[in-house]
């Protein structure tokens, strides 16, 4: 096969050369050697991420504006939301704890989903202008600090302590977090970095022309 | 393995950190940027091991105050009392929800634990240039980087009910210091999970069939 062609990769957590042979749709090429994904093959994936990224900046919209849950308490009543937690935190003097929560909760998971809308707006057109591939370095440090499922099962926890000694109302809030981690995990995973990094204007001019080892073992191949 | 593997460093060529391009060097010892995205070249992740010794030891140190200094205190109008990590899983068990006990005993107390242990094996191994279970150690590292984050649980449990229990004096909950070792700890070891390179699992098994040759 061609010697410089951009299926050569050396994977990333072993380095052995391989070839990422032509995969069937949805099928997944895997290192011989230690056994690591290093390629999946996802048709479509530009509309169906999307689609899908549209629909988690709607979730995360809902999610951050409207109360997690509520508590009522000898007729007193109580409601929070993420940046209520957050700021009440900061209030009573655990700042540093503060401005995690807001990190790991909202701020990551608008970046992942902000960027991945750029990207991909961007890549409509190829060769995409070079800063896409600075987003595309961004989206995966964001999405590696993003846990809104982690958040939900911490909200879950303190509701089941809290529902032992008041009464919890679960709020609008809590129903589209449930549905915002479904759609991070859906958009994540329908997105195909290999693909638009192939679409992305190289800092220099030469170009993907250039010799690059030949054969090598070929990366095993499994379906979906 | 029977022949010697064919590596990217093997082989003069290094794969790009951000965007995964195989490229040619321009040196070896300055690798030079990547060409399709412009990233500095690394060969190996720059100082793994002692970057990750260094996160593992604190991590390690802040663990003990994690779990000695109570997390959140809660007081009400006839009672105050603070609770830690620990006792708030023996809360939990207490009052019928062994299931939520259990989670919270895995991702709180042993998954901090399991990665520090997993890490320090891991880097031991490579500093005496083991070249058995290269796979199973490979294997190892991935999970440890997909179970790391489920860490946090606590420090979201805590946030949420004192965002919540606001209804004082009748009932409040308030922040403690042992939040924020505890999430020292998850970030720490997230850090340390991402400064080791699992290149290095392999690479001395690379070196014993270069000799041999």
């Amino acid at each position: 096969m061609a010697s410089l062609s951009a299926d050569v990769v050396a994977c990333p957590d072993c380095d052995l050369l391989q070839r990422i042979p032509a995969l069937s749709p949805g099928g997944s090429a895997y290192c011989p050697r230690c056994g690591r994904k290093v390629a999946t093959s996802k048709p479509g994936s530009l509309e169906r991420t999307t689609a899908l990224a549209v629909a988690a900046a709607i979730a995360f919209l809902i999610t951050n504006v409207e109360p997690l849950m509520g508590l009522s308490l000898a007729g007193r009543e109580a409601s929070t939301t993420i940046a209520g937690g957050v700021w009440q935190m900061w209030e009573q003097g655990e700042k540093i704890t503060a401005l995690l929560i807001a990190l790991f909760a909202v701020i990551a998971p608008a970046l992942q989903i902000g960027f991945l809308l750029a990207i991909l707006l961007s890549l409509r057109r190829p060769p995409a202008p070079r800063w896409v591939g600075a987003l595309l370095r961004w989206v995966e440090i964001a999405g590696s600090w993003s846990m809104v499922e982690v958040m939900m099962l911490g909200i879950l926890v303190s509701l089941v302590k809290l529902a032992a000694i008041a009464r919890v109302v679960p709020g609008v809030g809590i129903f589209a977090a449930g549905g915002l981690i479904l759609l991070l995990a859906a958009m994540s995973s329908s997105f195909d970095p290999r693909e638009a990094w192939s679409r992305v204007r190289w800092v220099k001019d030469e170009g993907p022309q250039r010799a690059l080892p030949s054969g090598g073992v070929d990366a095993a191949e499994a379906g979906r | 393995m029977t022949s010697v593997a064919r590596t990217g460093m093997s082989e003069g060529f290094v794969s790009c950190g951000a965007c995964g391009l195989l490229s040619r060097p321009a040196g070896a010892e300055e690798p030079g940027e990547c060409p399709r995205c412009g990233e500095t070249l690394e060969f190996r992740r720059r100082d793994a091991i002692q970057r990750t010794w260094a996160l593992v030891i604190t991590a390690g140190i802040c663990y003990l105050p994690a779990n000695i200094l109570p997390v959140v205190r809660t007081t009400t109008l006839t009672s105050e009392e603070t609770d830690t990590i620990i006792s708030g899983v023996v809360h939990l068990y207490a009052t019928g929800s062994w299931y939520l006990a259990l989670i919270l005993l895995i991702a709180s107390v042993m998954i901090p634990l399991a990665k520090l242990s997993a890490l320090a094996y891991l880097l031991i191994t490579v500093q005496r240039g083991a070249v058995r279970n290269n796979r199973e150690r490979a294997r190892l590292y991935r999970l440890m980087e997909i179970i790391g984050r489920w860490s946090m649980v606590d420090v979201f449990a805590a946030t949420f009910a004192v965002g919540l229990v606001r209804l004082q004096p009748l009932m409040s909950v308030a922040p403690q210091p042992g939040v924020l070792f505890f999430s020292g700890v998850v970030i720490l070891t997230i850090i340390a999970a991402e400064s080791f390179d699992p290149r290095l699992i392999w690479d001395s098994s690379q070196g014993k069939q270069e000799t041999n040759d």
